[in-house]
């Protein structure tokens, strides 16, 4: 079954320097339970094309879907509404609320459902012990190390069970060694829970971890390859 | 969980910066809410001063003068019995009682005397210096308590409440002090008035004004002595003190305009001069708080949605709605504006309780009332503020530093 699908999708920034093509008619498609790889030099639209993926940003032109749903045209509301529930993101700054403690920030995504207070409870405290932070529980986001950090914001992502979590650059802050933790980590769900994950990286280990891997150059898509 | 708590979390979590933003509405109230306060204590003192002099209000004829009044002329012109009626008919508020009374120089035994006609019961309520003769019953006067800033902060006035001539007989008389000691006369004594006799009902306590040398009778036995028939020599009105600053008489003017109508007591008029203008003061600063408080807290809203660009793109990328960052700010808002309207309040009632007495001479409570309005016009004036910042931190969308085409 087909999660993710786009055909033709372009994305145009209008900049003080002119019109920039950050994607040409890029078109993938991406089956459940993928892990897919997104890379490519600096500049070449790795970035664009996830938000875009997450509907975070508006294509140019060209269409995309996730879940068979499409995306290109729906308000921004129903986007939002998608995203809260069926999306999960991580990204390269950890994107945590500054004053919020590590399980505020995991309860977030339930409070936007409005889930009951004592369910937000035992789920946030579950998914924080499933990525080994049970015991940093109620500490700020400055209280932890980067790689906690990084492990508060994949249990917010998991918190409401998405069915497609994007990564942007997630071992980006960290060293070697966290980095394969956190990658290991993010295949073992990826593997157990069926979740797809797409994952934009510079690093060709955390490539590696990929069974899609995209090659991006200048907005388009250089090389595709899948491992199934 | 939920939006709440997220936005008091982030509240207290930047409680510098929430102190520096409320610091202009609090002060702010607070200016508003000690000048009402005092303005609203002041009118009620000056509302019973006014009652401790008695008759407020003058109507007299068009060509009679104060003098005439005082002097009690004996050709001092009249005005029609009917003109009470007129004013009783009027529906004019504000007028607590009416003292109709005809007045003359008299002799009796070679001595002058005033002779005085009036209307039992309505006299006494205007006379707040005979309230120790003993007889009549309680009239309430509503003279302070006429308006909701008069009623509602228990100010307690005995003197509101004016005991009433209960009967004055056409055969009875009430004699001042000097009178019945210069006539020779008490309680129950016969005076002969021009051919009419009458009973001595009461003596009247010292009051040292005119009043001590006047023989007080019926009003229709003195037209009958003096021989002046449904005439008055003037009308003693117990004016609402509110009521003649909004132009009570103006009103009796329009229904009496062959009259001379004038206010007694020049005091009261300044001290209700002095009101209107710190009625006009707390408008004035509620327009610049209004003003300076919006601009303060949209300064404060435009730098917090600045400075949490960031969170908003968080809270949008994990599924808030537009409207969502909408509700938050605004919540901040109203937050803010309940703590400043609270703490204004609490400032405003502080600082008119200590400076009432020194720059009004009076002594000043709270007033629970104003509680509820400065916390409806900081809220107001916070929610004013945060309407731009918050509209345009709702439209941020995350993660887009470049403008699409």
């Amino acid at each position: 079954m087909n999660i993710l699908h786009t055909e033709n999708l372009s994305k145009i920034y209008h900049h003080k320097d002119g019109l920039v093509n950050a994607l040409k008619n890029i078109s993938l498609t991406a089956e459940k339970g993928s892990f897919v790889t997104i890379t490519g030099p600096s500049g070449s639209g790795k970035t664009t094309l996830l938000l875009t993926l997450a509907g975070l940003i508006r294509p140019s032109s060209g269409s995309f879907s996730l879940m068979g749903k499409n995306l290109s045209c729906v308000s921004d509301s129903e986007l939002a509404l998608f995203r809260r529930e069926n999306v999960g993101f991580i990204m390269q700054s950890f994107a945590l609320i500054p004053y919020l403690t590590a399980i505020q920030n995991v309860k977030l995504p339930l409070a936007l459902i409005k889930m009951n207070k004592a369910i937000q409870q035992s789920k946030a405290v579950e998914v924080l012990k499933t990525v080994g932070m049970g015991e940093r529980m109620n500490h700020l986001p400055r209280e932890l190390s980067a790689g906690q950090q990084q492990r508060v914001a994949i249990a917010r992502a998991l918190v409401n069970a998405p069915s497609i979590i994007f990564a942007d650059e997630p071992t980006g802050n960290l060293d070697p060694k966290l980095s394969v933790e956190i990658l290991d980590f993010l295949k073992a769900i990826n593997q157990k829970n069926n979740i797809t994950i797409v994952m934009v990286t510079h690093s060709p280990v955390a490539a590696d971890y990929g069974n899609v891997r995209i090659h991006l150059d200048n907005g388009e898509i250089n090389t595709m390859t899948n491992k199934n | 969980m939920n939006l709440f708590k997220l936005v008091w979390i982030e509240l207290w979590n930047k409680k510098t910066q929430l102190i520096s933003s409320l610091m202009a509405i609090v002060i702010g109230i607070g200016v508003i809410v000690g000048i009402r306060t005092i303005n609203v204590y002041s009118e009620k003192a000056v509302a019973v001063k006014l009652d401790n002099l008695g008759a407020n209000i003058l109507v007299l004829p068009q060509a009679a003068s104060i003098d005439d009044y005082y002097t009690s002329d004996i050709d001092a012109p009249t005005i029609p019995m009917e003109y009470v009626e007129k004013i009783l008919t009027s529906e004019i508020q504000g007028v607590d009682n009416l003292s109709p009374k005809l007045t003359r120089r008299i002799e009796i035994g070679g001595k002058k005397y005033v002779l005085t006609g009036i209307q039992p019961k309505n006299e006494m309520a205007s006379k707040p210096l005979w309230q120790n003769t003993g007889f009549g019953k309680e009239l309430q006067a509503s003279c302070a308590p006429t308006t909701e800033a008069n009623t509602s902060h228990g100010y307690e006035d005995e003197k509101l409440k004016r005991k009433g001539v209960d009967s004055l007989d056409y055969s009875e008389c009430l004699l001042g002090t000097q009178a019945a000691k210069s006539l020779h006369l008490k309680v129950k004594d016969k005076l002969k008035i021009q051919g009419t006799e009458l009973t001595v009902a009461k003596l009247l306590d010292e009051t040292g004004t005119v009043d001590d040398d006047r023989i007080f009778v019926n009003l229709k036995a003195a037209q009958e002595i003096l021989g002046i028939k449904d005439q008055i020599s003037a009308i003693e009105i117990m004016g609402c003190c509110n009521a003649i600053s909004d132009g009570l008489l103006g009103k009796l003017r329009n229904i009496l305009p062959d009259t001379r109508i004038t206010t007694i007591g020049q005091i009261v008029s300044t001290q209700i001069e002095t009101n209107k203008m710190m009625k006009k003061t707390s408008i004035i600063f509620l327009i610049i708080i209004l003003f300076v408080g919006s601009i303060s807290i949209g300064n404060y809203m435009w730098a917090n949605v600045n400075e949490r660009k960031k969170e908003i793109g968080i809270l949008r990328m994990i599924g808030c709605y537009k409207s969502e960052i909408y509700k938050i700010l605004l919540l901040k808002a109203c937050i803010l504006g309940l703590i400043g309207g609270i703490l204004g309040y609490a400032l405003g009632t502080f600082a008119a309780y200590y400076m009432g007495p020194v720059f009004a001479q009076i002594e000043v409570a709270a007033i629970p009332l104003f509680l509820v309005w400065a916390v409806l016009i900081s809220i107001g004036i916070s929610i004013t503020g945060s309407l731009l910042p918050a509209y345009f931190a709702a439209r941020f969308e995350p993660f887009s530093n470049m403008q699409e085409e």
